[in-house]
């Protein structure tokens, strides 16, 4: 069942909150995500659900994770600076292991940046911007559809990995419209909260593993009495400084987003003979398919490879991806975040030619062509 | 009030907040009853006020409730926050500053869970402050107490907001030049509906604070002045926990002229000492809560 309309991406968020059983939204106003809370300060009051405008974006996330330890699905909405005084409460919610989805829908940057133009320079924060090791899952759509499926998703990975979920699109994804097929979500699409297995008795293990190594954490107020903390702890949800049982807390946390990487799989369009491989994520990756086309059409055998999962990054696949062709480029609205790590993950296999551009401006498909084009020139010059 | 009686329970009968309870049928392990024994041995140095008043929690929840599955305890970070963990509860130990954020999602998202909050003069009111009065203004159902212990003892005993003028700390060498946070009566100005101060040298009237916090509906506050022996008295040359439970009992004016003659409280005369503050209910009014405003409660989807 599924009824199709024309709305902005910002709405489309709202929307796939909604169809993933959100019940729970406190943000902080921002530019360019303001839309995706004032839609949901209409939809939610009623029926036990709460919208709820709190004094900043610290107070949002702690909202948040206090209604998700209720039992509720639970969401905030923001941008970059606000991102940024969400990070203590992201490390928060990963080593307590709370439920929550964080929708950043980026705007230009550092500081108060650029408000209303579009970035993608919220790639690294999303992965590191909060202090100590930790495992994180990012996604990133790609159009206003994938705005409404991916949030759903999100909610999906975030109940069941108990972890938060970011979902990282730009000001262009959030404010443009289109057509939605806002599908209703099977169970099985919901999915649900890992939970504790037992009755509650006195030796009751909250922070123990299930078989997928995600703790068994009850919610508050339904019979069980426990502990949660920031502190490193042991599955007894005790502090613990003991140093073998953090290292393995550690490693467990990191473990348990690995099924993220199959859950949301990419998009390879053109890929199959492809030589010269784009690499690209949300609203670039659109511009960036259209660039394909246009060197195909000069016989460029080129092929695009377009990530809806930035963290934790699909390793394998783009390490063959490297291996498998002449020149690999990955085009970002930013410095160079994310190409840096296929970088990393191309270890010299393949020449590299990131397209990098960070002004407030989208990627257009013809400048991206003709930096193929040169560097293709470039690598046929060299020595 | 005289000393003698103020630092002796009463012997018989219903003392300030004694609530009919004699000394010589105590009643058996009270405190006990809701106690985290895994949790245990706890963090508190010896003579820090904390411990009194954490006992004379457990005291009013073990009167109160016959178990705690319905009762979250929220805290931030601090020696007072820590006592959370303490708890047989649901308990939550967040993040500096901001207990009552997580307290107020919690109790929206189940408005039929009790929560208590506990945080402490750093937590609560320099990097949580601008959660304390948005929390108060909101009127949301929730509990906070705030021990004031007047200084930073985690961290190894720094400047607070509520530091007394003069007062030596680690990063006040040379006398704290600021003003210290009145914070009864800020969180009153912000919209709190009840507003009640303690003190440590005090358990039983801190009992019968807390106990009538918990039954006020709307955003309740009870600021308990303790003592932080170890940081505050000791740089202050203060003396040890009992001669700090003798400079709280100093702001009451008759037990003051009783001590005027105590050699071991000389020195406190030349030092910087609190102003006299005002125990008790210093602000009760009736007003809605968020929840109701917000239709949450018997409306669970």
């Amino acid at each position: 069942m599924s009824e199709r309309q024309l709305i902005q991406g910002n709405e489309a968020c709202a929307r796939g909150a909604l169809a993933a059983g959100c019940s729970f939204f406190a943000g902080y106003p921002i530019s360019p995500s303001s839309e995706i809370a004032e839609q949901l300060a209409r939809e939610l009051p009623g029926r036990g659900a709460v919208f709820i405008q709190m004094e900043d974006e610290i107070a949002s996330m702690g909202a948040v994770l206090g209604a998700s330890l209720g039992g509720r699905r639970a969401m905030t909405a923001t941008s970059g600076p606000g991102f940024t005084l969400m990070q203590e409460h992201l490390g928060y919610a990963s080593l307590a292991e709370i439920p929550c989805v964080v929708i950043d829908v980026m705007r230009g940057g550092p500081s108060t940046g650029l408000p209303t133009s579009p970035a993608q320079g919220d790639v690294m924060q999303a992965r590191w911007g909060s202090h100590g090791d930790r495992a994180t899952i990012a996604l990133a759509p790609g159009s206003v559809q994938e705005v409404y499926s991916l949030t759903i998703e999100a909610f999906r990975l975030a109940e069941a990995l108990r972890t938060p979920v970011v979902v990282l699109y730009d000001e262009v994804i959030g404010h443009m419209r289109e057509g939605v097929e806002l599908h209703r979500p099977t169970k099985r699409q919901l999915g649900r909260r890992s939970g504790p297995k037992a009755a509650f008795s006195p030796d009751f293990l909250p922070y123990a593993p299930d078989e997928n190594g995600v703790a068994m954490v009850p919610d508050f107020g339904c019979g069980y009495r426990f502990h949660v903390t920031g502190l490193m702890h042991d599955e007894r949800g005790y502090p613990t400084s003991d140093h073998h049982k953090v290292a393995q807390l550690l490693e467990r946390l990191e473990r348990k987003v690995e099924p993220a990487v199959a859950a949301v799989s990419p998009e390879r369009y053109r890929l199959e003979d492809a030589n010269v491989v784009l690499v690209a994520y949300g609203i670039v990756a659109r511009t960036a398919r259209a660039a394909v086309d246009l060197l195909r059409e000069e016989g460029v055998r080129a092929g695009l490879f377009r990530t809806r999962l930035l963290w934790p990054i699909p390793d394998a696949a783009l390490s063959a991806l490297c291996r498998s062709a002449d020149l690999v480029v990955v085009a970002e609205m930013n410095r160079g975040q994310w190409s840096l790590e296929v970088e990393r993950l191309a270890g010299g296999s393949s020449l590299l030619a990131p397209y990098l551009k960070a002004g407030g401006s989208v990627i257009t498909a013809a400048e991206l062509a003709e930096h193929v084009r040169q560097s293709m020139r470039e690598a046929v010059a060299a020595p | 009030m005289k000393l003698e009686s103020a630092l002796r329970p009463p012997a018989g009968g219903p003392g300030p907040g004694g609530a009919g309870r004699s000394p010589e049928e105590p009643e058996p392990s009270a405190e006990k009853r809701f106690l985290r024994h895994g949790m245990m041995p706890h963090m508190l140095c010896p003579g820090c006020g904390h411990g009194i008043v954490f006992e004379a929690m457990l005291r009013a929840l073990a009167g109160r409730y016959e178990s705690l599955d319905e009762v979250a305890f929220v805290a931030g970070i601090g020696c007072s926050s820590r006592v959370v963990g303490y708890v047989d509860a649901c308990t939550l130990h967040t993040t500096h500053g901001r207990p009552l954020t997580f307290a107020t999602g919690l109790k929206l998202a189940r408005p039929e869970l009790t929560v208590v909050v506990v945080t402490g003069d750093g937590d609560g009111l320099s990097i949580g402050g601008n959660h304390l009065i948005h929390a108060a203004r909101r009127n949301v159902d929730l509990t906070c107490v705030l021990f004031n212990n007047e200084i930073y003892g985690m961290t190894g005993g720094q400047l607070a907001p509520t530091t007394i003028t003069g007062a030596y700390t680690s990063t006040s060498p040379a006398g704290n030049a600021e003003s210290p946070f009145d914070a009864a009566r800020l969180v009153e100005a912000a919209g709190a509906t009840f507003v009640a101060r303690a003190q440590s040298y005090r358990p039983r009237d801190f009992e019968e604070l807390f106990l009538r916090a918990l039954d006020h509906k709307g955003f309740s506050f009870v600021e308990v002045m303790t003592d932080c022996t170890e940081y505050f008295g000791r740089t202050n040359r203060l003396g040890n926990g009992a001669d700090l439970l003798f400079s709280q009992a100093r702001m009451e004016p008759e037990i003051d002229a009783d001590l005027a003659g105590r050699p071991t409280l000389k020195q406190l005369a030349a030092k910087p000492v609190r102003p006299v503050l005002e125990m008790g209910v210093l602000h009760e009014s009736n007003r809605g809560t968020l929840e109701e405003a917000m239709h949450l409660l018997g409306a669970r989807s």
